[in-house]
């Protein structure tokens, strides 16, 4: 039946058609061309500019407003893809309040940084729109390079090795390219099937030849691959989640991983058939957490709240983020941590909570618990680096569950490198897999030129 | 309150604020509006004899903007005015019988022949119209057929015509000067020698705006064509300032009245013009930029001035900045200042450091124990001020006029008294005591 945001249990089709649309539409609409011009003056032309320095990326963020600003949004674009091929994802992912819009001195200034995200999405997307191939492969090297992971981390050094004339075969697990790009980041940032438009430019550059359907550990492995190429770079993400450790989580119905959830609604053809609690409840305080909330509340749950351990400070989500949520209408409950599920005939009902508060450094329940009615119940405690198909080679080291590589994303097997979310040490950001790919194929052209 | 009413050739305005000769001052409803909004006076929009001129019907205007799209410079090719003669007669009379208390200044430009003039200053008079102003300025079109510029640049003619004037007419006689000459005093004291009243500048600057790099043309292109046009606007202050300057300091044209033209956009920029000896001042691509209710803040913001300095009126402080108008080479060349940056207003931009470094003098450092941090280095800084004019927080670099001790550049010690060009060792012509 087609339900209202009033209608108890887990429904379909809470919204009208427009409300779907209206929602899930552009979080940060594009600069008008205006805007761009009046926002590109706003720009100093900082000496060693603190924006660029931010960037995980290097991209020259003066240079690249200046462009735009004298009217030649081409060779902005230009500049930041030569930095980051994933440039126009970037622009709408990142979080730039804490990168390079923190670094910006307009914001010591006036509290105003430039928006060097908006910027950077007007002249990458001029550059989308004209389909204008900026980069020209090098002569071929005759080198064979295994990628496995087609997400940002495993596009990122593709591109940049098939423009050094390398061979590129690009493995995924799953039918699309893009990652986290496509399945994982929230609908209302990756609007008009971005993650794919981005996903063909860079394939346009030619030299890569894509395998999906390939996951490690099921029909690849590394040992076979390090005897058929040159190098590898390993960029699988996470491919694990979290467990709240309470008895029915796996059973109960109604207890969902959020990043399964996600990578559903990221696929679905018709939002109005995806099924959504009235009370939503949400565990973590991630971004995976409040991409859940907001797209919760955006497909009609009445009721979305967030749980988290520990304060708002801590949250690994941004202020931003945090801001967004609630401005979207989900509640942040700090200091709480899961005590136990109820469920009636195997449905869930509610969620028991410990209240929490730091005492000698140490996070510990105060004896205190409140009970939260919930239909859904999605956990985003964290996602796991699952080590498949490593086996076969001499064994990769790992550090903190994570794949041990050094600054130029050398593992501690010759031959084989490993960037993005993988990796140890890494920040979990697009914008870190991107130069994470792009630093690992510079080091592999390096040793195979060598 | 101040009293900013002016006396300037015994024309008497409620304040110094002059529409100058333009487009807003070509009939009489845009001159009404303009008094209505409060404007002192009006130079009525250049007339001339014969057929009416024609002008283009493609784009008369170009600008240059600033960030933002702010207007800094426009440029035009309108001629004068393209109505018939009697029309504006019959429109000045009335308005100035409708404004009494409002300066109604007529421009006027026919070709250089001493019976046009007389003929056209006898009609005029009839307005009872408080004076004429002699455009000598125009530097397109009407140039080509010997008028305007064409005259302005040559002093001879500029006298001839202003005698003639004198000789023909009762009314107070103003020669409005081109910017497009040499040096400006040459054209002023012509004007002088011929009986001038007063001289009036600057007009506008020959001047092309931009070239449409798709039709490969001159813009604003007319039909694939352009014409150099005549620049003002902000853009052209200084350039009117030195000239306005120039004139109130030269021996033979001190004291010579003055209405001054040249970008003025607010009050500030009128007093400026009036600290160097202006009487008056024409307003133009202000009012065309933003309507004629801005002299609302021209009068205000004059008028607080005014009070705060204790200047009751006009006169009180007009050109009191003439005597510090100096050549260069009677500048102190023992005044010593040194940059000054201010740490808690600073946001680290850099610019500073980075013009400094690529193009002065290596005298702002951007790290200070490995940190980001931008500090002038006395022994390198000469005071040139460019890091202040390229900071872009106000007051954040300042100049410091350096008292005691010793200058780590130079050896010397501050505070030495003052010694110019003229006496200075290095000068072969130095005067000084061998």
């Amino acid at each position: 039946m087609t339900g209202s945001v009033r209608a108890d249990g887990v429904l379909a089709g809470r919204l009208q058609p427009e409300e779907y649309a209206r929602n899930f539409a552009d979080v940060h609409p594009p600069l008008s061309k205006h805007e761009a011009f009046v926002e590109s003056e706003r720009c100093y032309f900082c000496h060693d500019a603190p924006c660029q320095t931010a960037c995980p990326t290097s991209i020259d963020i003066p240079l690249f407003i200046r462009q735009i600003a004298a009217g030649n949004d081409l060779g902005a674009a230009e500049t930041i893809l030569n930095a980051n091929i994933l440039g126009g994802m970037c622009a709408r992912v990142c979080p730039t309040e804490t990168l390079c819009e923190e670094a910006c001195v307009r914001e010591a200034a006036e509290g105003k940084p430039v928006k060097i995200g908006l910027l950077q999405r007007h002249a990458t997307d001029r550059l989308m729109e004209k389909g204008e191939q900026i980069f020209k492969r090098a002569a071929s090297t005759g080198k064979k390079i295994a990628v496995i992971g087609g997400g940002p981390a495993g596009l990122s050094c593709a591109h940049k090795l098939a423009e050094h004339g390398h061979s590129v075969t690009l493995y995924d697990a799953k039918e699309k390219l893009g990652g986290l790009n496509e399945f994982g980041i929230a609908a209302y940032k990756s609007t008009h099937n971005f993650a794919q438009r981005e996903v063909d430019f860079i394939l346009s550059i030619g030299g890569i030849e894509v395998k999906s359907n390939h996951a490690l550990g099921k029909n690849i492995d590394i040992a076979t691959l390090r005897k058929s190429y040159d190098a590898v770079f390993i960029g699988t993400g996470l491919a694990g989640v979290n467990k709240l450790g309470l008895a029915g989580e796996d059973t109960i119905a109604g207890v969902i991983d959020a990043v399964a959830y996600i990578a559903a609604l990221r696929q679905a053809k018709d939002l109005s058939t995806l099924k959504i609690g009235r009370h939503v409840v949400v565990i973590g305080g991630g971004m995976t957490a409040i991409d859940i909330a907001v797209q919760s509340k955006k497909l009609g749950a009445e009721h979305v709240t967030v749980v988290y351990r520990r304060g708002q400070d801590d949250m690994k989500a941004s202020a931003y983020e945090q801001e967004l949520a609630q401005t979207n209408g989900v509640i942040l409950r700090t200091f709480a941590q899961p005590a136990s599920i109820q469920s009636e005939n195997g449905v869930l009902q509610s969620v028991t909570f410990d209240e929490t508060e730091v005492s000698n450094g140490r996070l510990i329940a105060t004896g205190q618990q409140f009970t939260l009615q919930a239909d859904m119940l999605f956990t985003a405690i964290g996602q796991i680096f699952v080590p498949n198909g490593l086996s076969g080679a001499d064994a990769i080291a790992l550090e903190q569950g994570r794949i041990k590589v050094d600054a130029e994303r050398r593992t501690s097997v010759k031959g084989i490198w490993a960037g993005g979310d993988c990796i140890a040490g890494g920040q979990d950001l697009t914008v870190a897999a991107v130069e994470d790919g792009k630093q690992a194929a510079l080091s592999i052209h390096r040793a195979l030129s060598a | 309150m101040a009293d900013l009413r002016t006396n300037f050739l015994g024309i008497k305005s409620p304040n110094p604020f002059w529409l100058a000769s333009a487009p807003p001052t070509d009939r009489e409803v845009n001159v009404t509006r303009a008094f209505k909004a409060g404007w002192g006076g009006v130079v009525w929009k250049t007339l001339g004899d014969g057929d009416p001129i024609v002008n283009v019907s493609g784009p008369r205007y170009g600008a240059w903007h600033g960030p933002d799209r702010r207007l800094m410079g426009l440029n035009n090719i309108e001629l004068i005015t393209d109505r018939p003669l009697d029309v504006n007669l019959r429109e000045i009379k009335q308005v100035k019988k409708d404004w009494p208390d409002r300066a109604v200044v007529v421009s006027l430009m026919v070709p250089c022949e001493e019976q046009n003039w007389k003929a056209i200053l006898k009609a005029v008079e009839e307005t009872e119209c408080d004076g004429v102003e002699l455009n000598f300025g125009c530097p397109h079109g009407m140039s080509e057929r010997g008028m305007g510029s064409a005259v302005g640049q040559v002093p001879e003619y500029i006298e001839m015509v202003a005698r003639w004037c004198k000789a023909h007419t009762r009314m107070p006689v103003i020669v409005k000067l081109t910017p497009n000459i040499t040096d400006i005093r040459f054209p002023a004291r012509a004007a002088k020698k011929g009986g001038a009243d007063a001289v009036s500048l600057i007009n506008t600057i020959s001047s092309i705006m931009a070239v449409d790099l798709d039709q490969m043309s001159p813009w604003p292109v007319i039909d694939g064509q352009g014409s150099h046009g005549g620049y003002c606007g902000p853009a052209v202050k200084p350039i009117a300032l030195n000239m306005v300057a120039e004139i109130a300091r030269d021996a033979e044209t001190r004291g010579l009245p003055i209405s001054a033209i040249g970008g003025v956009t607010t009050w500030k920029d009128a007093a400026e013009f009036i600290a160097l000896g202006a009487g008056t001042v024409q307003v133009c691509t202000a009012a065309m930029t933003y309507g004629f209710k801005i002299v609302e803040e021209m009068i205000s913001g004059l008028s607080r001035f005014m009070d705060e300095k204790g200047y009751q009126t006009i006169e009180d402080f007009r050109g009191l900045a003439v005597p510090k108008v100096t050549d260069w080479q009677y500048l102190n060349l023992n005044y010593v200042v040194k940059a000054s940056i201010d740490q808690d207003l600073c946001i680290s931009c850099g610019r500073c450091h980075q013009v400094c470094e690529d193009t002065s003098h290596q005298a702002i450092t951007n790290q200070v124990d490995g940190k980001r941090k931008f500090v002038v280095k006395d022994e390198e800084c000469v005071g040139c001020n460019l890091c202040a004019v390229v900071c872009p927080v106000e007051d954040c670099i300042t100049m410091v006029p350096q008292q005691t001790g010793t200058d780590p550049r130079t050896g010397f010690d501050y505070g030495r008294p003052y010694a110019n060009w003229t006496t200075h060792p290095n000068n072969p012509a130095s005067k000084a005591a061998e």
